[in-house]
């Protein structure tokens, strides 16, 4: 994997980062099998040179972007964010990419364009788990257009000072560290801007456990599972899930006046 | 040659034991070497590879006592028979082991966090449900047992493990995310050895 050149990093939380052993071979990723190993071990036959972004919706400049004309390569910047899994488990990952906002500037937000959608590779020959009909393929997930203009949110293209593995989503992942990892949709093909809500994967597989929003919330637990606590890789006891991750400070003004028992 | 039940007695039953002690073996061992910070195979997870290794050994050893009375009959042998109280345990000795990693590892013996995540989260009700009816079949599972019951009464109890092996697959099934193939497999060996079980029946209702 190249290494990439970086600013440092902002927003970090000066936590003890997660081993990259641990980041690299401990995934959630399930085109390539739901066990966590699995994308470890079939991912790394994903051909991600060349790579193109499809650009459609509500855009001025809608079309399909090669990677190196969708991210400006020589303005990448590391970020030390948290990574909360709704399965209670947590990470500290230093990412590197760019702001998701400086790509929606690049492919030209109309006015009338509410929400981003995303999509991840859905290709039967190179991902063994498409194969099975455990979510409705392609991934889909998706932002509001505060969420995805708000600082935080960045569009990575590495982690520790390198290319991202396949396994964590190669070659171009959403990061979007105030909400449950799912939601950082890997390996995107597609970004459409909509004036509707998209319908996520997880969403359609199953209404009532996640909803579109799926910010880390304590309060507001999983029907399955309690959200209270998480454990971090790596340590015995669990600790305390921060609302919001920890970033409320920089986020919390997006959700005034919503229930997020409801808007979960 | 033919394997006297006298064989069976005193090599199979000592060995079926010894293999059906392995996991647990490897998972004690693992776990010694995590805990004197040593390398070990228990991932980067080793609380949620003892909760699904432990639950995947309690299902198995379940689905494996459950096989037993189908494969006598096809072998139309009393011979397997033998063996089947012993998997039947060891069924509830990882089951009790599952429940001890999630109360120690998962909940740190917090009895009262521990009983609302009971109560609160069904696919737990329904496996703590399987366990609590595992239990009476363990301790009536020996001939003392058998002889204070009376061997109707006996079996009619022991009738519930029927109940537990659905409890355990649908307890299986739900704790997944998304629409997984494992647990489905599981389920699909145990409807297969009720249906076995309902054929046979229906057989002897004609004859």
């Amino acid at each position: 994997l190249k290494e990439l050149g970086a600013k440092s990093s902002a927003f970090d939380p000066g936590e003890e980062l997660t081993p990259y052993s641990a980041v690299t071979q401990y995934n959630n990723f399930y085109e390539f099998g739901t066990d966590k190993s699995d994308p470890y071990e079939n991912a790394g036959s994903m051909q991600v040179d060349p790579w193109s972004v499809s650009v459609d919706g509500l855009v001025d400049r809608p079309g399909t972007y090669d990677l190196m004309d969708l991210i400006d390569f020589n303005a990448l910047e590391e970020r030390i964010y948290r990574l909360r899994c709704v399965e209670a488990w947590s990470m500290v990952i230093p990412w590197i990419g760019v702001p998701l906002s400086s790509v929606l500037n690049k492919i030209g937000v109309q006015s009338g364009a509410k929400y981003v959608r995303f999509e991840t590779l859905n290709d039967r020959k190179q991902m063994p788990g498409v194969r099975w009909p455990v979510l409705d393929w392609p991934y889909v997930e998706g932002l509001r257009m505060d969420e995805a203009m708000n600082d935080l949110t960045l569009m990575a293209v590495g982690l520790y000072g390198k290319e991202l593995p396949n396994q964590n989503g190669a070659p171009l992942r959403l990061v979007v560290p105030w909400k449950y990892g799912f939601k950082s949709i890997k390996s995107i093909v597609r970004i459409s801007l909509t004036e509707k809500q998209p319908r996520t994967s997880w969403q359609k597989s199953a209404p009532q456990e996640y909803g579109f929003y799926s910010n880390v919330n304590p309060e507001v637990d999983h029907p399955r599972w309690s959200q209270a606590r998480e454990r971090r890789i790596g340590e015995f006891s669990r600790r305390k899930t921060l609302m919001f991750n920890g970033y409320g400070e920089w986020v919390a003004d997006l959700y005034a006046g919503m229930d997020l028992a409801k808007y979960y | 040659m033919k394997v006297s039940v006298h064989h069976l007695r005193v090599w199979g039953k000592p060995l079926i034991f010894l293999l059906s002690l392995v996991p647990a073996l490897w998972l004690v061992y693992h776990w010694y070497l995590a805990y004197g910070g040593l390398p070990h195979d228990l991932g980067f997870n080793p609380n949620e590879t003892s909760n699904r290794f432990t639950g995947d050994w309690a299902i198995r050893f379940l689905l494996l006592s459950l096989a037993v009375t189908p494969f006598a009959t096809v072998l139309r042998s009393p011979k397997p028979l033998l063996f089947r109280r012993m998997l039947g345990l060891y069924a509830l000795f990882y089951a009790g082991l599952h429940v001890l990693s999630y109360i120690w590892l998962d909940m740190a013996f917090d009895w009262p966090e521990l009983w609302a995540d009971v109560l609160k989260r069904t696919y737990i009700t329904v496996g703590m449900l399987a366990i609590l009816f595992l239990l009476p079949l363990g301790v009536t599972s020996t001939k003392g047992w058998i002889k204070r019951m009376g061997a109707k009464r006996w079996q009619k109890l022991h009738k519930l493990v029927y109940l537990i092996g659905l409890l355990a697959c649908v307890h299986f099934i739900m704790m997944r995310k998304g629409f997984q193939v494992e647990p489905l497999i599981y389920a699909g060996i145990f409807a297969a050895l009720m249906l076995a079980r309902l054929r046979k029946r229906r057989g002897k209702v004609r004859a």
